[in-house]
């Protein structure tokens, strides 16, 4: 049974790209089909706030 | 001296971007110091270690921008500081426009996607991957520090649901021709691999274009996976999806010293593979394993490389690199230019698989190596900043690296180390690597060129000489100008390979021929 690795290898890649710009600036540069998502650290990086989210969540 | 700081309240930028911009004031008349950084702890206790505190710093939270300068006077440090939305716009490269800030949103854009990457600071790292496989999408996590019990759960995760999970601490991969990461221009063919090495996977993939042939897709599986806690899930899968792709005709691995217990199973898994496997597994006395059919050892990547193209190319027998005769003269030109003190090497390299072969190609040799990433716990350096007789570093380490980018895109680390080893009047080679390829620094050579003249002329001055080694991974589609770069060392005259391990080869000689060892 084809498993989605096997699809990926096998298709063309679409990545999301979550972090430094110029990943997606260099997948961009390929010709690759790339949205670049501009991550922050959740609930402005405060952990305790974050780990209260979680458990709402 | 004079010291200022400016906070901005959720204003973040990744570590890349900051760079640049840190890269930017640096150049300022005056400027001595600067730290461009986001606020959390690691780089809160930076700007502590250069004297910059205060309680407004102690209550900045990681998405909270921080910018300090030290300078000459008090007025530079203001103007530097009242002109920061200029130097944050002033970055080198535009940035890739988006309205898009959660993984989430990027699926309801982009349904069909098929792949995260994610290189975002690691303790966020293991719950956006989570989320990205939760969505039915292979990822590819550029991201370290994360611990190996977040790695285990998302491996497990994505085995169960026929998905892969390329890292945690991945630098390197490369599907279908898209290079992702750390990654060359090399031409697709038939040649498959995997590796837990970055700069591994570069070094073999550069090679194999550089030699004409191609790859069909090389597989980064992160550095931990070939440990016994992780036991090569990834590598696992990379395994079954290389056999069952029909451009795939070899496929190679590479790895940095696996764990007893996982290197077994892999090797069972490797007898029952449809395909010929090249196994090159750095820091392992491969004398000891089992033989196994359908697996041929490679002690070096460049053996691989050699095996590889073999098995592709109807066993014509591909010759191995070694020194010329030229190559020899040089070597005895450089030692008798060293003053009678001059008598170790020190290693100061971005690639971490490049510290590991390095080692083992020395340590064969009879040249014992102190490592902050040994492959003998008893030459591990006390500390990493301090060399001790031969020394090799990875710089790319997370010693060095947390809350900074990689050595092979930002040069600071290492421009500072040539220098503190360029004081140490008894060594006699400097041995560097160069890294070129996607979203490595746009000019390698040119960040330490100076370093290096430096370094060479407080030899010259001690009636002595710097030798100085380098071995370029490139192919010739990189954006860099790889010739340029090439031409660059040798008119500094650096002694310049195309192998990590010819490189360390020459090392060998330099040190081996040197009767006081």
């Amino acid at each position: 049974m084809e498993t989605k690795i096997d699809k990926l290898l096998s298709q063309p890649i679409i990545v999301l790209n979550v972090g430094l710009n110029k990943f997606a600036k260099s997948l961009e540069e390929q010709g690759v089909d790339v949205t670049q998502i501009d991550w922050a650290p959740p609930a402005g990086g405060d952990q305790e706030m974050i780990d209260l989210l979680d458990d709402l969540l | 001296m004079a010291s200022g700081f400016v906070i901005r309240k959720n204003q973040y930028y990744d570590s890349v971007y900051l760079m640049s911009v840190n890269r930017r004031i640096a150049e300022v008349k005056g400027v001595q110091q600067t730290a461009v950084l986001m606020g959390g702890p690691a780089n809160k206790q930076l700007l502590s270690d250069i004297g910059i505190q205060d309680t407004q710093i102690d209550t900045a939270q990681p998405n909270d921008l921080i910018v300090a300068v030290i300078a000459e006077t008090s007025r530079m440090v203001d103007d530097v500081l009242g002109r920061l939305d200029e130097w944050l716009e002033a970055i080198e490269v535009p940035a890739l426009k988006s309205k898009v800030n959660t993984l989430k949103d990027g699926l309801a854009q982009k349904p069909d996607a098929n792949l995260a990457a994610i290189s975002i600071p690691g303790e966020y790292a293991a719950k956006e991957a989570r989320k990205a496989l939760e969505a039915n999408l292979n990822t590819f996590v550029f991201s370290d520090n994360v611990s190996i019990e977040d790695e285990l759960e998302l491996k497990r995760f994505a085995n169960q649901h026929g998905l892969i999970v390329m890292g945690p601490d991945c630098g390197t991969s490369l599907i279908g021709g898209v290079g992702l990461g750390f990654t060359n221009v090399v031409r697709k063919g038939s040649i498959g691999v995997i590796g837990g090495a970055g700069t591994g996977l570069q070094e073999f993939t550069c090679q194999v274009h550089n030699a004409g042939f191609g790859i069909s897709h090389a597989i980064g599986t992160g550095s931990h996976d070939l440990s016994d806690k992780i036991g090569g899930l990834t590598t696992f899968a990379a395994l079954n999806a290389l056999e069952s792709d029909t451009k795939t005709k070899v496929i190679a691995i590479i790895a940095k010293i696996p764990a007893p217990g996982a290197l077994e199973h892999l090797l069972d898994k490797i007898e029952t593979c449809k395909k010929p496997v090249v196994g090159c597994f750095l820091g392992i006395d491969t004398t000891r394993l089992s033989v196994r059919s359908n697996l041929q050892f490679a002690t070096t990547i460049d053996d691989a490389v050699r095996l590889s193209i073999e098995a592709v190319n109807g066993n014509v027998v591909v010759p191995g690199k070694d020194l010329s005769a030229e190559d020899l003269a040089l070597i005895v030109d450089e030692q008798t230019s060293w003053s009678p003190d001059q008598k170790y090497l020190r290693g100061i390299l971005a690639g971490g698989t490049f510290c590991y072969q390095s080692q083992q190609i020395l340590q064969e040799a009879g040249i014992n190596i102190y490592s902050n990433n040994p492959l003998d716990n008893k030459y591990k350096l006390a500390q990493p900043d301090l060399s001790i007789e031969n020394t090799i570093v990875d710089m790319g380490d997370d010693f060095y690296t947390v809350g900074k980018p990689h050595p092979m895109i930002d040069s600071t680390m290492r421009r500072q180390r040539i220098l503190v080893e360029s004081r140490d009047p008894k060594v006699a080679i400097l041995f560097l690597d160069f890294i070129l390829g996607y979203n490595a620094s746009m000019d390698p050579v040119g960040d330490l060129v100076d370093v290096i003249q430096e370094a060479k002329l407080i030899y010259k001055q001690h009636a002595g000489a710097l030798t100085i080694v380098a071995s370029v991974c490139g192919t010739d589609g990189d954006p860099q100008d790889l010739n340029m770069q090439i031409k660059m060392l040798r008119e500094t005259g650096v002694l310049v390979y195309r192998s990590n391990a010819l490189a360390s080869k020459v090392c060998c000689k330099l040190l081996g021929k040197e009767k006081r060892f």
